[in-house]
């Protein structure tokens, strides 16, 4: 009798199984005749980010981001004849999964571009889909160095893909403005480093631990968590005995404000600084009051200063959208923007049409988005000869009364 | 400053959660000889009862002291009623089927609690702020706060209930004649489908115990919550010798006081230093759990049973 019904369950999730794989083709093929038959050609910007479980406050930023750009180019009929769409996918800031996406985003046939991820360490797995497929690539977000200048970037840089870009500028940069205000703006002289072993968190601290002993300060301990750890109580002890005056932490808002909340339910009143990672509203919102005093740098200079992004931010409220703008939404806004740019440029040289042949199309994008050079809402877009932004601005926030306040803007040396 | 003492009590507070949780896991294996793999998630929805309570049910400013009780009750109808929901409706159908059955039920159950908790309860997709008890203490050398209080508290009386009513109560010891053999039990009058409902209770009670604790300790709690410390319960179950209760608080208490130890001590031994440090703690903790199993391979308090495991 058992046997019998596991012979119909087995059947049943078969079928079911087929069925969906079905679907999945059939959608293809819808995708592929609108792009050949109808009058308008839709072209599809991928985005890809974390948009649920850990960092999706800002992954959900970026997809909005990228979305509000679209609405906007199709609104004002920016490429004539070409309706732009955007197609969202979660990579919940897995490699693994981050690698799969990119590897749909190339096999959709109206895509031409893509706009993410937020993780760097998902951005290593993505690069050679999109540059296998000529397809260009373009991170709001990313701030590893080597993901432009290649593993050796700090001797000999070397661009490792040309089709991979970025609006957000290096950790080099970030960490060493960090290690500058940390000792210079705060005085702190002594810090305890701390890293979630990431490409993005371990290349931060390494940076600032560098720098902040070459301006002259002295780190006491260091010391790495693993992403999901809950329980920090033995680091909070190692910290409290070093008698450091601030704890400098690379990696994501999900560690560093349960380390933050425990840190000074232990009595240790010493600040938190991080990188863009921890740069979010949630930070605030899980530490509550032990965030109060601490730091993170971020990429560019505020999106709520900037004068162009008044109608974007305007635009995000009014659409309710989810997520977390303040970060990379004006990134990621202008990172869609340099696609859609180049698309139009494309067109302009091909007489005012876009190639029919995809392939040709996204060559012929990437190349001009290596030549990118129009305003965008958070600055100046254009990249240099390893795709990094030339715009190289950073901000220092500190958490005041439940909110992060921009307390030193500056461009990076 | 003598950081030991306070390592000390770290590793106790968090092998203490652990052995709160092994209970369910050590008890449901006792009597069923079941690996409940969704304990961890019922756990984790013990949690979620809990913060039902405090945001949804209680009003604004309910003072803490009223609150925690409350959300006890919350937490733990929320977990008992998921756990015996689990037995009746996952593993019973499956009671006479080969093991590896329940087991993958159990994998399967514990992914659609996530999902569903993932999916349906507002805002729980990521980190969702739980109310702390944050006052400190100062004890000589060692600081500890209100919530670390309230978890060595609620993990003594409940081993102590828990010891008591195993070992004195009529179904307690009905209990452990169905551990020792559930047909002869039922021969005798046992009605063992009851006791294993019960085992399953006590075991989501306990679990919803160390979720209020962990909520008001960590103050936040998410949907993937239960996976690390469902494992770290299975390892502090297994560790103390699985089906033995009070192994299961032994092997919790051992387990946390050994990863606090590593990741606080080993870095400091000379040439060590890779291997230390927080990010190393489990790799030490799974290592201690290899070489308990090699000298006494029935845990630390298990008996020498031959025809299980």
């Amino acid at each position: 009798m058992r046997q019998r019904s596991l012979v119909i369950l087995t059947s049943v999730l078969t079928t079911g199984a087929l069925t969906l794989t079905a679907c999945g083709s059939r959608d293809d093929k819808g995708g592929d005749s609108n792009n050949s038959g109808g009058s308008t050609t839709t072209l599809t910007i991928g985005v890809d980010a974390p948009l649920s479980g850990e960092n999706s406050t800002t992954g959900l930023g970026i997809q909005y981001g990228a979305q509000i750009a679209v609405d906007d180019a199709n609104k004002k009929k920016l490429v004539p004849g070409v309706t732009f769409k955007l197609k969202a996918y979660d990579d919940k800031a897995q490699p693994a999964t981050g690698q799969s996406n990119a590897t749909a985003i190339t096999g959709d046939k109206t895509a031409v571009g893509a706009v993410g991820p937020l993780n760097s360490g998902v951005a290593q797995t993505m690069q050679q889909v999109f540059a296998s497929a000529n397809m260009v690539q373009i991170s709001p977000s990313n701030t590893a160095p080597e993901l432009t200048q290649g593993k050796n970037w700090q001797t000999d840089k070397k661009r490792p893909f040309k089709t991979y870009f970025r609006t957000a500028t290096t950790d080099e940069l970030q960490g060493s403005f960090a290690a500058d205000y940390a000792y210079n703006g705060l005085k702190k002289k002594t810090a305890f480093v701390v890293d979630d072993k990431q490409t993005y968190g371990a290349g931060l601290a390494k940076i600032f631990n560098e720098k902040y002993k070459e301006f002259g300060g002295k780190v006491v301990g260091t010391d790495h968590v693993n992403t999901g750890d809950k329980d920090f109580g033995s680091l909070v002890t190692k910290i409290k005995n070093s008698g450091a005056d601030l704890l400098y932490y690379g990696g994501q808002y999900d560690e560093s404000s349960l380390i933050t909340k425990q840190l000074k339910d232990a009595g240790v009143n010493i600040p938190l600084f991080g990188g863009d990672g921890m740069f979010a509203s949630t930070y605030i919102e899980t530490a509550g009051k032990a965030a109060e005093g601490d730091l993170a740098t971020a990429i560019g200079v505020p999106a709520d200063t900037l004068p162009a992004a008044k109608q974007f931010i305007e635009t995000y409220k009014a659409k309710g959208y989810k997520g977390d703008y303040g970060a990379y939404g004006a990134y990621s806004y202008d990172a869609a923007t340099a696609i859609i740019n180049a698309v139009k440029a494309v067109a302009d040289a091909n007489g005012g049409k876009v190639p029919t042949d995809i392939n040709d199309l996204r060559s012929k994008v990437v190349d001009a988005v290596q030549k990118s050079d129009f305003e965008g809402i958070s600055g100046k877009v254009s990249f240099d000869e390893y795709g990094d932004t030339t715009n190289k601005q950073l901000t220092v926030y500190q958490v005041e009364k439940g909110e992060w306040k921009a307390v030193k803007t500056g461009t990076a040396k | 400053m003598n950081t030991l003492p306070q390592q000390l009590a770290n590793g106790l507070l968090l092998g203490s959660m652990y052995g709160l949780i092994a209970i369910g896991y050590t008890m449901v294996y006792g009597i069923v000889q079941l690996i409940n793999f969704a304990h961890g998630e019922i756990f984790m929805t013990g949690a979620f009862g809990a913060l039902t309570v405090y945001f949804y049910i209680l009003p604004d400013g309910t003072p803490m002291a009223v609150a925690v009780p409350l959300m006890l009750i919350g937490g733990g109808i929320v977990a008992i009623l998921i756990a015996v929901g689990a037995e009746r409706f996952a593993y019973r159908p499956l009671r006479g089927a080969p093991r590896l059955a329940p087991l993958i039920t159990a994998i399967g159950l514990s992914l659609a609690l996530q999902e569903v908790v993932r999916n349906f309860y507002p805002g729980a997709d990521r980190a969702r702020a739980f109310p702390g008890l944050d006052a400190t203490h100062d004890l000589g050398s060692i600081t500890i706060k209100d919530a670390d209080i309230f978890l060595i508290v609620s993990a003594v009386v409940c081993m102590a209930a828990l010891a008591y009513f195993v070992r004195k109560s009529r179904t307690g010891r009905a209990m452990q004649a169905t551990a020792q053999d559930p047909d002869t039990a039922q021969l005798m009058g046992i009605d063992t489908n009851r006791i294993i409902v019960i085992a399953f209770a006590i075991g989501g009670f306990f679990a919803a115990v160390a979720a209020v604790a962990y909520g008001l300790k960590y103050g936040n709690v998410d949907y993937r919550m239960g996976f690390l410390m469902g494992l770290k319960a299975f390892t502090a179950a297994v560790l103390g010798g699985i089906g033995n209760i009070y192994g299961a608080m032994l092997g919790g208490l051992v387990l946390g006081i050994a990863e606090t130890l590593a990741s606080a001590y080993i870095d400091e031994i000379p040439g060590m230093q890779q291997l230390g440090g927080q990010s190393w703690a489990n790799v030490w903790a799974f290592c201690l759990l290899i070489i308990v199993l090699l000298v006494r391979p029935q845990g630390l308090l298990g008996e020498r049973v031959a025809d299980r495991a």
